[in-house]
């Protein structure tokens, strides 16, 4: 027999405007077990926990149940308060009336039923529970960043700062994402490269950081505290060492492709540098376009190399595998552009003077194809009408994406000014659904535009885009004067919206961790932790956890950082005991639960041939003891025992 | 020979029976049927888009409970009967309080299992545009083609499902196959303007036109269409044109090319000779003969 208390929680009128709050608590006092039960508004402030304190004093309690929220508002809440009164905190349980009952129904007299049944199951439950002690597991002081652009910089430099050493793995063959192909920055007109080139150039020599690029992640195990991770490495055909930049190489190659830093606007060769300020500043070899390595069809570039440059071109490099061991990750990796051929009223694709932001982006860029002329595509005349089209593909939850992407209306201002000040007899226009320009000093930098650029802003939206005459129309509706409009335009920019970085979905296999319903990463808890993921240990940083802006992006990778640093401050963590645990006498060794974990937690023991937790390692998620045909495995604190009376209680 | 369910509508029945009769004519060369459905009414010509107005759709619900009597397809040739039946369809599919109420008032309750195709479907996905190729006799080569889709085959799209509604490419496809040039020209999914030409032609005129405009200045020297009411716009704004570009419907120069004879498909001498005078091998391959 226990002593239980009862605490119920009104929750101002979350709950207690639907659950008649007076009857569960009368409802409790009727278990023989229940020595007090209560109510208060509440029971989260300073006055409800010192009530459950008080009360465990009082009435020498040796189990608690908190009728309130949702576990994962209040769970750790409520345990410590439990905790500080003298009892183990295991014997604390929330039973959630508000997420699974207050809030979900409107009828009051079901609701409260509803609730009863709720509160009963958690007092059967804490009848059983045993007295744990949490589990201490030592932590790898390294931290792992996955993606080079601002935000894995920003990280990056953050933790090494601290004195702790960082691995960035970047995918391509420079850092700087895609804040290096940008020309300015809203709302201050920033050099994009000017400000992000010494953050690149810091990260690179930084003694604690170790750049690894032309990587990827491959597996990661372990858990927080101690992921052993895998990483492959392209090879590294130029020695960055010693590359002194010279070209002699890319001057000699014969095969050329499209360039993706600019968007495919130009060409590149099969070896190159990404951009001017590419950091490491070398030379990268593209294996996938070079005529031949394995084996070797050309070898001009080595040729060259080694007659007129430092001979740091090795054609037989192999690919390398790292193996790191870090207490933290922090995901950064980022976004794509949704396909604007996908969007077929604006014809994207079928002609050459329509096209998106971030290829106007480079042609604003003075390193960018036209060197920083705004010059249209099909015959490089200067555009004097250019239409801008805001929510490209974007606020269409029926047919692409539902979703805001945050920046466009102010790049899109941005585009329009700088089109002015370039063509200053042009004229532009922007169609937009809202101005959302929400951040210091957005909305003046909007009016600005509007009034020094003379841009007209035409607020519905574009039906078609379409050709007349060998020219484009735009075709469209302002719905502040009511009119269809249709705009002879010579360019035509499509201000698509953001998604998540190609890899996320892979990546997030990897990592073991959630994606969203539009693909990008998972927060924990979209207000309370919004620099975690689901998975401990794992962080995340920039827009591949939603459209962001840079300095929100920058913002968000400094507490990602800050997150793994709290995790580093100390050689250990704690770790929840309430995990699987095997009763030697019952387990066969048959291997059924070792199949079934999803963490690697459970193995053979060699020299006794029965299975094992790694209590490190095991989350307790409870899938080996439903797999367990001998039933040896029992979950802590969730044994058989407890779920039955659970259902027991539930359906009587 | 496999023969198909088909809803004619009133149109077919009047003004437009050289749709009717050149459709049944290249489904035979074609080998399959089209065998009309007993007892069809008005369709009603326009889906409605007034919520509450459940009127209009008793006769439509009405087309498609009888036609389920007889099998689950029905095939249809003009594209406005084809957007009120199929999207009748999807309306009585989402078994809604509304269809209930239509249910309650019709004599026969409908709850939406008839695959309401148009006959372009028939000719892409079950013939194939490919067998199409095969079975020309009198290819129309090089006569260039601007299709004309309008609205009511394409959209709403979510709901039609028939084709890309901003890039289509399902009527250029049989044209191809038969030989001809398609004309990619930018207005020919615009509306032309639909049934106001029964009270405010002044408002049709000007899309209509623009329509042929763009045509004409792509190069098109005959309109396809699927719908006789944007047959008869298209022709009204060109009806003191010195040059009108002939309209005609698609299984009029699918016929043609099978090598159906030209009063069989019920073509004026004015379309003919259009079509002829553009064309390459019909000349040659009667002079061979």
């Amino acid at each position: 027999m226990k002593r239980v208390g009862v605490f119920v929680c009104h929750c101002g009128l979350n709950i207690a405007g639907t659950v008649n709050v007076n009857e569960v608590v009368a409802e409790a006092k009727r278990d023989s077990e229940v020595v007090c039960a209560i109510d208060h508004k509440y029971l989260c402030s300073e006055p409800g926990q010192a009530l459950i304190k008080d009360s465990i004093k009082q009435h020498k309690l040796d189990a608690v149940v908190v009728a309130a929220c949702s576990p994962a508002m209040h769970e750790i809440t409520f345990k410590k308060a439990t905790q500080s009164a003298g009892l183990n905190r295991y014997q604390c349980e929330i039973a959630n009336i508000r997420e699974q009952a207050s809030w979900v129904h409107d009828d009051s007299k079901k609701a409260t039923e509803k609730a009863n049944t709720i509160l009963h199951q958690s007092i059967e439950k804490v009848k059983l529970n045993e007295s744990l002690d949490p589990i201490t597991v030592p932590v790898t002081r390294r931290v792992l960043v996955i993606g080079g652009g601002v935000a894995g910089i920003r990280a990056a430099l953050d933790v090494a700062n601290s004195g702790y050493q960082v691995y960035l793995v970047e995918k391509s063959g420079t850092i700087g994402g895609r804040m290096a192909q940008l020309s300015e920055t809203f709302p201050t007109l920033d050099c994009s490269t000017c400000i992000l080139g010494p953050l690149m150039v810091e990260a690179y020599r930084h003694p604690n950081i170790k750049l690894l690029r032309l990587s990827k992640v491959e597996e990661v195990r372990g858990y927080i505290g101690n992921f052993k991770v895998r990483v492959r490495q392209e090879p590294m055909y130029v020695d960055e060492a010693n590359c002194n930049s010279c070209g002699e190489c890319t001057k000699v190659c014969p095969a050329e492709v499209s360039n993706e830093f600019d968007c495919g606007l130009t060409w590149r060769k099969a070896i190159y540098i990404p951009f001017a300020q590419a950091v490491p500043p070398a030379y990268v070899l593209d294996s996938k376009s070079c005529l031949g390595l394995l084996p070797e069809a050309c070898g001009e570039c080595k040729k060259a190399c080694d007659k007129y440059g430092t001979a740091c071109i090795n054609l037989n490099a192999r690919p390398q595998i790292h193996e790191l061991e870090v207490g933290g990750i922090i995901s950064a990796t980022g976004y794509d552009l949704y396909d604007a051929a996908k969007l077929s009223e604006y014809g994207y694709g079928s002609y050459p003077d329509v096209m998106t932001s971030l290829e106007f982006e480079r042609m604003l860029s003075a390193s960018g194809p036209t060197s920083g002329l705004i010059k249209r595509p099909s015959d490089g005349r200067i555009p004097r009408q250019v239409v801008f089209i805001q929510c490209a593909g974007q606020r269409e939850p029926e047919t692409a994406l539902p979703y805001c992407s945050k920046i466009c209306c102010m790049y899109t201002a941005r585009h329009a000014m700088m089109f002015h000040h370039k063509v200053p007899d042009g004229q532009a226009y922007v169609f937009y659904m809202d101005i959302r320009a929400g951040g210091k000093g957005y909305e003046e930098f909007v009016k600005r535009c509007q009034e020094e650029g003379g841009v007209l802003y035409l607020r519905g939206r574009v039906a078609k885009v379409y050709e007349d005459n060998g020219g484009l129309v735009v075709k469209g509706v302002d719905t502040l004067s009511g009119r269809l409009v249709q705009i002879p335009a010579d360019l035509v920019v499509l201000a698509v919206g953001m998604i998540p970085n190609a890899g996320s979905k892979e990546l997030a296999n990897i990592l073991k961790t959630a994606l969203d319903q539009n693909g990008f990463f998972s927060e924990a808890h979209p207000k309370l932790r919004p620099l975690e993921s689901a998975t401990a240990g794992i962080f995340l940083a920039g827009a591949g956890q939603s459209p962001k802006d840079i300095p929100e992006t920058v913002a968000q990778a400094s507490g990602a950082a800050s997150k793994a640093l709290n995790l580093l401050s100390s050689p250990t963590l704690e770790r929840e005991p309430t995990i699987a645990e095997i009763n030697d006498e019952l387990c066969s060794g048959c291997g059924i639960c070792i199949s079934q974990c999803p963490y690697d937690a459970l193995s053979l023991d060699p020299e006794t041939k029965l299975a094992q937790v790694s209590e490190a390692v095991c989350e307790g998620c409870g899938t080996c003891v439903a797999s367990c045909p001998s039933g040896a495995l029992s979950a802590r604190n969730l044994t058989d025992k407890q779920i039955l009376a659970m259902i027991q209680t539930a359906v009587a | 020979m496999q023969s198909y369910l088909y809803f004619p509508g009133c149109t077919l029945r009047s003004v437009a029976k050289d749709f009717d009769s050149s459709a049944k004519a290249c489904a035979r060369a074609l080998g399959f049927e089209l065998k009309e459905m007993q007892g069809w009414l008005c369709c009603g010509a326009v889906y409605t888009n007034v919520p509450d107005n459940l009127m209009t759709q008793s006769g439509p619900n009405r087309i498609l409970a009888r036609a389920r009597t007889e099998g689950n397809t029905l095939v249809t040739l003009c594209a406005g009967c084809y957007n009120v039946l199929k999207r009748t369809d999807l309306h009585a599919q989402s078994n809604s309080s509304k269809q209930e109420q239509i249910n309650s008032f019709n004599e026969e309750a409908f709850a939406g299992d008839v695959s309401v195709l148009h006959f372009l479907e028939i000719l892409r996905d079950r013939i194939g545009f490919s067998a199409i190729k095969d079975s020309v006799k009198k290819p129309l080569q090089g006569l260039p083609v601007g299709a004309y889709y309008g609205c009511l085959l394409l959209r709403p799209s979510l709901e039609m499902k028939l084709d890309d509604p901003h890039r289509p490419s399902i009527i250029e496809n049989l044209l191809a196959s038969i030989g001809c040039t398609p004309v990619d020209y930018s207005l020919r999914t615009e509306c032309c303007g639909s049934y106001l030409s029964v009270d405010s032609p002044e408002n049709v005129e000007p899309l209509s036109k623009n329509i042929v405009q763009s045509a004409r200045s792509s190069g098109a020297k005959v309109l396809a269409v699927s719908c006789p009411l944007c047959k008869y716009n298209l022709e009204l704004v060109q009806s003191r044109d010195t040059e009108p570009i002939p309209v005609v419907y698609f299984t009029q120069l699918l016929g043609l090319a099978l090598g159906l004879e030209p009063e069989q498909l019920e073509l004026t001498a004015r379309q003919l000779e259009a079509i002829r005078g553009n064309t390459q091998t019909i000349v040659a391959s009667v002079s061979q003969q």
